[in-house]
């Protein structure tokens, strides 16, 4: 799976969670919650979705670590590669 | 004979309209069933029946608005004949009170006033008399919810700014209903429907949109609570650390759709605290009524805007786990306003989480007629000292309003020391 496939897995599981937004305008080093007003719940859900749909499971501990859309699919594509391998 | 009576889902609600029954005639039920879905300012709303037995009537025909306690249903429960000939010939006439069909709409403005019991002031009736005002149609913000001499001024005003634009054809109903006139299941496509059919009635005709409904509703409810609760507040900081310690732990070993939030050991910590501290679980209508069951109200917000408070039903009996899987049932479903009556009626208390990345504290406005409201704020690393020490630590700000007709602030100082000890060891909850 590539960048832009993993792109646009999240921006369609964004855009289920904040119908009302439009996460493909979504700047690489925005915060992605902030940005969309995605609260705890919503986030929980979304990465109970990014799991569901890439099986990647994100600790708790690495949620610092997705907070923005490049940082977030950095992480993805790491775990993805190191599946693989 | 029992009756099944439209619910009251809040202290904010007035009528509902019945968009379709699940059951008919001669079906039996048992408690639990859902038995019709109603449109209410909090949505699309599937009502559940509290009593066993055989349907023996139903009374309300689809797409008919009927208020709060009207019989919708006769059940019977040992499933027997029916023998009440006389009484089910009289309640038709007392629910027949507001066909909603538009072309009825002008009838019902005449005939409702004789029909509809209105709580108004004497002045505010004359008032509406002399000005042709309808006054079923006014919604009340004085005691009790009767309409005020403000209230029908009010609608006054509107009317003359309505009448300069419109010509003065339509009636003015429109302009103060609280609820969204729907006679459909799809609101939307019928609104779009008469939108395609004439552009330019549709900003007067038009019903108010789910969100407007519910701004509405929390405009009714919090202006009541400003009215008539005289509140207290207090505010205590609690450390963060051992809750949050037990969170990360416990959240390890779960699978990803089990992790908890912080919100559940708040819901489960509050509910154990109203254990100790039981005045504070209670209604005040004529005095104070201490309830049994604790079931706590849980503020959601809805990204268009507005809120809605679904309960989580006997929180005290319940696992933090068991919580969680609750709020992961029953947010999404508040978001998409399809919840059941039980999940918006009955509850004593209510939290509202402000969650995290925003505001430090939150003060609430009690729901009425519920007796406190409990609010958590960001988690945020704060310097904290204990026993000589300064630290870093997680903490959270949490607040108590209380109705001060019905307790006194030692009450709620108590209720905050003991949620305050169930933090600490997070493990008993």
């Amino acid at each position: 799976m590539n960048e832009e496939e993993i792109k646009n897995i999240i921006f369609q599981l964004l855009k289920k969670i904040a119908p009302d937004t439009e996460p493909s305008a979504l700047q690489p080093d925005e915060n992605i919650r902030e940005v969309l007003n995605i609260d705890s719940f919503d986030s929980l859900q979304f990465i109970v979705s990014l799991n569901e749909k890439l099986g990647i499971e994100i600790p708790e501990e690495d949620y610092g670590k997705i907070s923005t859309l490049k940082s977030l699919i950095n992480y993805l594509l790491a775990k993805l590669k190191s599946q693989l391998s | 004979m029992t009756e099944f009576l439209m619910p009251s889902l809040g202290a904010d609600m007035e009528d509902g309209t019945l968009v379709e029954w699940r059951k008919k005639s001669g079906d039996t039920v048992k408690r639990g069933d859902i038995i019709a879905e109603v449109e209410t300012q909090k949505g699309l709303i599937e009502i559940e029946v509290f009593d066993e037995g055989v349907i023996e009537k139903l009374l309300i025909k689809e797409g008919e608005k009927v208020p709060v306690g009207t019989p919708m249903a006769l059940i019977n429960p040992d499933g027997a004949e029916a023998e009440a000939k006389k009484e089910t010939a009289s309640m038709k006439k007392e629910v027949k009170l507001q066909p909603i069909e538009e072309k009825a709409e002008q009838k019902v403005m005449e005939k409702s006033t004789k029909e509809i019991r209105i709580r108004a002031t004497p002045i505010a009736k004359k008032i509406a008399q002399d000005k042709g005002i309808d006054l079923s149609q006014v919604t009340g913000t004085g005691e009790n919810g009767a309409i005020t001499k403000d209230d029908v001024e009010n609608v006054i005003v509107q009317k003359g700014e309505i009448s300069k634009t419109e010509k003065g054809e339509k009636p003015v109903d429109n302009l103060v209903e609280v609820e969204p006139e729907k006679t459909e299941a799809q609101p939307f496509e019928a609104e779009l429907y008469k939108m395609e059919k004439q552009p330019v009635e549709v900003k007067k005709e038009r019903a108010l949109t789910p969100a407007e409904a519910i701004r509405s509703a929390v405009a009714a409810a919090m202006s009541k609570s400003n009215r008539e609760i005289p509140h207290y507040y207090l505010e205590k900081r609690v450390d963060m650390s051992k809750a949050m310690a037990w969170i990360k732990e416990t959240n390890r070993e779960r699978p990803i759709q089990k992790r908890l939030l912080p919100a559940a050991l708040f819901i489960k910590a509050v509910a154990s605290s109203l254990d100790e501290v039981s005045e504070l679980n209670a209604i005040w209508e004529n005095g104070l009524q201490l309830k049994n069951e604790i079931n706590i109200g849980f503020v959601v917000s809805l990204r268009t805007g507005g809120i809605i408070v679904p309960v989580i039903l006997q929180a005290d009996s319940k696992s933090v786990g068991e919580i969680m899987e609750v709020l992961n049932d029953l947010i999404p479903r508040a978001r998409a306003l399809k919840l059941r009556s039980s999940e918006l009626s009955d509850s004593t208390i209510t939290i509202t989480n402000i969650g995290e990345g925003s505001a430090d504290k939150v003060f609430g406005v009690i729901y009425p007629p519920q007796v406190a409201i409990i609010g958590f704020g960001n988690i945020t690393e704060q310097a904290f000292a204990e026993n000589g020490m300064l630290g870093i630590r997680p903490v959270v700000d949490v607040t108590l309003a209380g109705d001060h007709r019905a307790t006194d602030g030692i009450t709620g100082s108590r209720f905050l020391g003991s949620l305050n000890k169930y933090l600490q060891n997070p493990e008993s909850l």
